[in-house]
């Protein structure tokens, strides 16, 4: 089996999408004659020409607003933000149009609109270009949100998200583009939106997270005396209720690990679902690791202590485990 | 040379009243704009880095005409004007470098540099964030009646974006004391500017909000001076905005990963002829400030105060894990430190 760069997956599912459906098109800043920031779409526009790889200018609300019209009157297209940051003067045309087209016709007109955005922070891109920003859109009735984890999913994910008949957000760990893995191209490979992935079993906690930690949670797991089971969200809205809550019937014990701010994290939402279903059997409070409601430091050792690591993620569950206790976040002794 | 971390921004800033401190300083930028280059090569910068060399001109030709107690808003490819308007070396690198000697302790990066004490808000990294705030900071200066204009900074990129069009409408309707200037370098990121835009001078665009629209030599740093000082006044004058377009260019890449080989064969050669800081060396020279060599002298020196710098810099420790929850907001550790625009 061939190891495989995530960027390598996110320009495979572009150029497999658009060779099976000619409806789907790809504007971006760069996209096309520069091949991508990140070079995830290097050769679409020799491949598949410029009437369907666009270069835009630097006018996200336009090609966004453009790509809401395109895909409502008959195109599929799949727009890139450079930076998830840069959706913010463009989020109108997504939450508040594309998000309600279908709504608003009474299921006569649909968006099928996929925006991709790198996000999130590990690589001192500073706090303008770091976020995961997740919770702009999260809980938007109308829209889907997904999060990719490693190459399979980016892939899986993205051939799902392209064929689904409305809008859905594809957020890509920017730092795992420069990552590898083991895995084989298949053309017919999807991953369902909306399901969650258990990708360790355990039996003393259930691990919830999604994207770059992922992998955070899977090394902890590994390092754990405690048996976590790790359930890859994938997708964060709407998100796979019954798959945690099957898992946490059978662990216990629930932590979601996040990278988001404590106040702003989807955690919160699986937290409540859990104790609110669930309750009886819990054999601990449940228990979120996420960022601390502080921006993202540009220095590499404060980052670094930022996002949460392995070894913190295997003594936070360890201390659950051991103790039925939701242990103290680290910045109650640093802050 | 003027150039240790010992002195002030604002000492700095007064500097700029001397043409061979001019000169100097433009000299300064390029060789901090090289050695960021070579700092990234060598691990000491994280993420990406914006560099601005041959825009030297716009820069120190905007920093000599506007007060310190201007406010001006730029985007990320600012460490240039950040120098130019009196935030030093240290500051800069320091920043860039993640230090605590940094401009903004080390939390901010490459993108995002700060001197309140010479009128710079924390250049965005986010394009076209910097002119409505520039509309804002301009109706305060107003409110302050003390005739302080604000600057907006911005790329041609820059100039396709809502932003641009919004801000340039909202300051015009209520005639606000603000000089945008684009920085025309001919490329946003990747792309040639007639990829992405209709007109070939932003300049054209002001008409649209019926404020006056300029075309400068931004490799000429008089011709940029003369045509900002025009702008600045019309602003305290209560006449309402400018939009000022600096054809410039920038000799590297869009950003660290960026080698530009989109640019056609010869382009660069062709600017570099017409480089900002031997153009205006020559003009030292005629105009007897400065003796033939005393460029070769000036390139010398600075060179060797950044590099006394860059020491200074990796001496600087990193900031200390408290900093990342100090000033979030008013509640915060770091106490009150707010810069008090009532006071000058």
């Amino acid at each position: 089996m061939a190891k495989i760069w995530t960027r390598q997956a996110v320009l495979r599912a572009l150029d497999d999408a658009m060779t099976d459906d000619p409806t789907v098109i790809l504007m971006g800043e760069d996209v096309a004659a520069a091949g991508g920031p990140f070079k995830v779409t290097e050769g679409l526009l020799a491949k598949h020409g410029a009437e369907r790889v666009i270069d835009t200018p630097i006018s996200e609300m336009a090609f966004m607003g453009a790509a809401v019209g395109a895909a409502v009157c008959g195109l599929k297209p799949v727009v890139e933000i450079m930076f998830i940051e840069f959706l913010g003067v463009a989020l109108d045309q997504l939450t508040t149009q594309a998000a309600t087209m279908r709504y608003l016709s009474r299921g006569r007109l649909t968006t099928p609109l996929v925006v991709r955005a790198s996000a999130g922070a590990g690589q001192g891109f500073g706090c303008q270009h770091s976020q995961m920003l997740d919770h702009w859109v999260r809980g938007t009735p109308g829209l889907k949100l997904v999060v990719t984890s490693n190459a399979r999913t980016t892939y899986g994910l993205l051939r799902s998200a392209i064929e689904d008949p409305d809008p859905v957000v594809v957020l890509e760990p920017r730092i795992l583009y420069s990552e590898r893995e083991e895995y084989e191209f298949d053309p017919s490979y999807r991953i369902p939106l909306g399901k969650a992935e258990i990708v360790v079993q355990g039996s003393d906690a259930t691990l919830v997270t999604c994207g770059a930690m992922t992998r955070v949670a899977l090394e902890a797991a590994a390092n754990s005396d405690a048996k976590i089971e790790v359930v890859d969200l994938l997708t964060i809205w709407p998100w796979d209720r019954k798959a945690v809550l099957e898992s946490v019937e059978r662990t216990g014990r629930l932590v979601t690990l996040e990278e988001a701010t404590a106040s702003a994290g989807w955690g919160a939402d699986v937290v409540a679902t859990v104790a609110t279903e669930a309750f009886g059997k819990l054999k601990a409070p449940p228990h979120r690791i996420t960022l601390p409601d502080a921006p993202v430091p540009y220095n590499g050792g404060l980052e670094a202590r930022y996002l949460p690591s392995p070894a913190y993620v295997t003594e936070q569950v360890a201390a659950l485990v051991s103790t039925n206790k939701s242990p103290a976040p680290w910045w109650r002794s640093a802050a | 040379m003027t150039i240790s971390n010992s002195n002030s921004p604002l000492a700095r800033r007064e500097a700029l009243k001397n043409r061979r401190d001019q000169l100097q300083r433009m000299v300064e930028i390029r060789g901090v704009e090289n050695r960021i280059q070579k700092l990234f090569a060598e691990g000491h910068v994280r993420g990406s880095t914006h560099l601005a060399n041959g825009q030297e001109a716009v820069s120190v030709g905007i920093a000599r005409t506007i007060d310190p107690d201007d406010v001006v808003t730029c985007t990320y490819r600012g460490h240039g004007h950040a120098l130019a308007l009196g935030v030093t070396a240290a500051g800069v690198i320091g920043e860039i470098c993640g230090r605590t000697i940094g401009c903004a302790g080390g939390l901010g990066g490459s993108m995002h540099l700060v001197e309140p004490s010479i009128g710079l808000l924390p250049t965005a990294a986010i394009i076209g964030a910097g002119l409505p705030i520039a509309c804002g900071a301009a109706m305060a200066a107003r409110a302050r009646k003390n005739g302080r204009v604000a600057v907006a900074i911005f790329g041609d990129g820059s100039a396709n974006i809502g932003a641009f069009h919004e801000a340039l409408n909202f300051a015009a309707i209520n005639k606000l004391p603000v000089v945008f200037v684009c920085e025309n370098n001919l490329y946003g990121e990747y792309t040639r500017i007639q990829l992405s835009t209709p007109v070939e001078d932003i300049a054209l665009r002001a008409g649209s909000y019926n404020m006056p629209g300029v075309i400068v030599d931004g490799q000429d740093v008089d011709k940029v001076a003369e045509a900002m000082a025009e702008a600045v006044q019309r602003a305290r004058r209560g006449e309402g905005p400018s939009l000022v377009e600096m054809k410039t260019y920038r000799y590297s890449g869009h950003s660290r990963s960026d080698p530009a080989t989109y640019r056609p064969a010869g382009e660069l050669d062709t600017w570099l002829k017409r480089d900002p800081i031997n153009i205006f060396a020559d003009r030292l020279i005629a105009e007897n400030v400065l003796s033939p060599g005393g460029l070769e002298q000036i390139q010398s020196e600075t060179s060797e105060a950044i590099e006394q710098v860059v020491a200074e810099v990796l001496d600087s420790p990193p900031p200390d894990v408290r900093e990342i929850f100090a000033h979030v907001s008013g509640d915060s550790p770091g106490g009150d430190q707010r810069w008090n625009f009532w006071a000058r």
